[in-house]
């Protein structure tokens, strides 16, 4: 009797503990697993963490309008992987959420380990949206899986040329990069685009991020006397490299890429940082269609502010739930064609992919440190 | 011409500063034959706890004089760095003394990263920036622009290296480094306490690391627990340059790196017609010290090497 009774409660334990990894819930719907992959850990876990909340609230909301897709009853789950922002261990989560029977990945954050990931995900056909990966390479690699919903660097890069030429009047340019993919990739979009706007190339320099002293390189490029100093990197290198430019004398204008668009680079460049120029993809979240509700939903959920890319990872996770719905199926392999296809009203802006899985029309808006502060100054591209 | 005058300026800041560093590794091989490989690193531990008790001070009396302030920060830094090279040098070299040479090389790497990771666990993994508590003035010098940060780096550097070669050639202790660092068995004979003076030479080059972290800090208005590693090297390939163990070499050695890496980063591009870039900057400077090792194998003032201290 004892033993029939514990041996009951035993296959009922198992029973709730098994409805973790069970494919439906306790009410009868069926488990969607989409996977999100960011640095939860590290220098950077703040935008990881911040990101992953993004794409969590989007599946909050999507599981309370009890969608049904192809007569079955949705609940959609988020499984959030740690990369650490490393491409080795990006692509071991890759792997693992692949064999976790995933249906799409909103992820990952960073250019470098998008990239490598984004391979895994192509081979298994699993469709991936990265709200923040901006490296050309991503999209160029002929993988019908990969998509984002941020302008790349080919665009930011594009837009930089054309501002320094066109707005702020430059023609004489030396550019400096740090040698790493972002760095290099977008001085090089940079280059073509003040080329093509009929600006002048000096020079161009090269660092790298282990360096704290570019005074030999800004020494020569001060020789030169250029009116504008295009810079390719991060903000760890650009805060320093902004005082040696005014203690050298140089008054050169400063424009650099959303690397250096950080609160990080006020900070180590000082006072010296005022009157640098940078970019960032999309709008300024206040100017976004949905920015201010986006914002206050956010917080009323988290109790803190948005990092940075949450309304991007929420739109990437919509993107993904909305190309299940039109296609009525949840089979990768049916509706990466409708994914491909979107046309959507986001929180960041309206989203439509072009033939390679780019954003169609992402807008840069631009940004000038005035009084100590990143003030928006325009957006360009966007609306077409 | 001000463009040449500025980057031999340039090379002479960042060659005071490589200058500093060398004769902390170039002291410890005269009289150990190691190279301390943990070197760079207690040039970052000076450079935080600087900066940490100038915040500190900052928040605490924002009134006080700066002067008085750097001079807290550097003398609790310095305190800090010497105790710090007096515990490594009695846990993981002392032991080792009379290991094969291999050991404590390891043991020299193994402290590096230990520190790093420390200094990253206490500090985290950010860039610090170092507040400006001195206003820069620029100053114009035979058409180059001088700040004070390094007006005051290159004088503190010529001050404190000169103070060392009086230290080691004219003082009572210096004679028993000397003495030691020629034989130590010998030595030991004579009456000196062997240990002791390792010990010291130890904490003085520690000491210099020390003051080389904070004028680093100071010019670049950023610290990093990874700072020392590229330094450490760097300070390192001078003190080879020059000539490994002796000090006049390791001034010497540092001050031509700096210069070979500023005028290398500055004309590389128009000598090679734009071939090689300024990324060549760093390869420039280990060709020009494979060059000189080619033909002076002991270094640039490596013959007096029976003199090193």
């Amino acid at each position: 009797m004892i033993l029939k009774r514990s041996l009951a409660i035993v296959v009922a334990a198992m029973v709730v503990a098994g409805c973790g990894t069970e494919s439906e819930t306790s009410d009868g719907k069926q488990i969607i697993n989409i996977g999100h992959v960011g640095p939860l850990t590290g220098p950077i876990s703040h935008l990881g963490k911040d990101n992953e909340r993004g794409a969590g609230l989007a599946v909050d909301e999507a599981n309370e309008l009890d969608l049904v897709i192809d007569g079955v009853p949705i609940q959609f789950r988020l499984l959030s992987e740690d990369d650490e922002a490393n491409p080795q261990k990006a692509t071991v989560v890759a792997q693992k959420l692949v064999d976790s029977n995933i249906v799409g990945v909103v992820g990952h954050l960073n250019s470098g380990t998008t990239i490598p990931a984004s391979t895994i995900y192509f081979n298994s056909g699993i469709p991936q949206v990265s709200p923040s990966a901006t490296a050309i390479t991503y999209t160029h690699q002929d993988y019908q899986t990969a998509h984002r919903v941020m302008a790349n660097d080919e665009q930011q890069g594009k837009v930089l040329g054309d501002y320094a030429v066109k707005t702020l009047g430059a023609m004489g340019i030396a550019i400096i990069d740090d040698r790493s993919a972002y760095g290099k990739g977008l001085a090089d979009e940079f280059e073509s685009a003040i080329k093509d706007a009929g600006g002048k190339i000096l020079t161009r320099e090269f660092t790298d991020i282990t360096k704290t002293d570019f005074t030999a390189i800004l020494t020569k490029i001060k020789g030169l006397n250029p009116d504008l100093i295009f810079y390719g990197g991060m903000d760890s290198q650009a805060g320093p490299m902004m005082k040696q430019i005014k203690n050298l004398g140089l008054t050169s204008l400063f424009l650099a890429g959303d690397g250096v668009q950080t609160t990080q680079f006020m900070v180590l460049a000082g006072a010296e940082g005022e009157g640098a120029y940078a970019s960032s993809p999309g709008l300024p979240l206040d100017q976004m269609a949905g920015g201010k509700e986006f914002r206050e939903k956010f917080k009323q959920i988290y109790r803190e502010d948005i990092q940075l890319y949450a309304p991007y990872a929420y739109d990437a996770t919509f993107v993904m739930i909305n190309a299940m719905m039109r296609a009525n199926s949840t089979d990768p392999a049916i509706y990466l064609p409708f994914l491909r296809n979107t046309d959507f009203p986001g929180v960041t802006g309206r989203i439509r992919f072009d033939e390679r899985g780019d954003l169609r029309g992402g807008s840069i808006s631009l940004y000038q440190v005035v009084e100590g502060k990143w003030q928006y100054v325009e957006t360009i591209g966007g609306a077409d | 011409m001000d463009i040449f005058a500025q980057q031999v300026l340039n090379g002479l800041v960042l060659g005071s500063v490589y200058a500093l560093v060398a004769l902390g590794y170039t002291m410890v091989y005269g009289i150990l034959g190691l190279i301390n490989f943990a070197h760079g690193e207690v040039v970052m531990i000076g450079a935080m706890i600087a900066l940490a008790v100038v915040s500190a001070l900052l928040s605490v009396f924002p009134e006080m004089s700066p002067f008085l302030m750097i001079a807290l920060a550097g003398t609790a830094a310095i305190l800090v760095c010497m105790s710090l090279a007096f515990f490594i040098e009695r846990l993981a070299y002392r032991p080792l003394r009379n290991a094969p040479r291999l050991a404590p090389l390891i043991t020299a790497i193994g402290i590096s990263i230990l520190l790093q990771n420390i200094a990253m666990i206490i500090w985290g993994r950010k860039y610090k920036t170092v507040p400006q508590i001195f206003p820069t003035e620029t100053f114009e010098l035979f058409g180059a622009n001088i700040t004070s940060v390094q007006i005051f780096i290159i004088t503190i550097s010529a001050l404190l290296m000169a103070g060392l070669l009086v230290i080691v050639h004219f003082t009572k202790l210096g004679r028993a480094m000397r003495a030691t660092s020629e034989s130590q068995r010998v030595a030991g004979l004579m009456g000196i306490n062997v240990n002791k003076i390792i010990s010291v030479t130890f904490m003085i080059g520690a000491g210099l690391a020390a003051v080389a972290g904070i004028l680093i800090a100071g010019n670049y208005s950023v610290a990093h627990y990874s700072m020392g590693f590229m330094l450490g090297l760097k300070a390192f390939t001078a003190a080879v340059l020059g000539g490994i163990g002796n000090l006049g070499g390791a001034v010497l050695g540092g001050l031509l790196l700096g210069l070979i890496e500023s005028i290398g980063a500055g004309y590389i591009g128009d000598l090679t017609g734009g071939f090689l870039g300024s990324h060549y900057q760093d390869v420039f400077a280990f060709v020009v010290l494979i060059v000189v090792l080619v033909f002076r194998p002991t270094g640039i003032m490596g013959e007096r090497v029976s003199e090193r201290a």
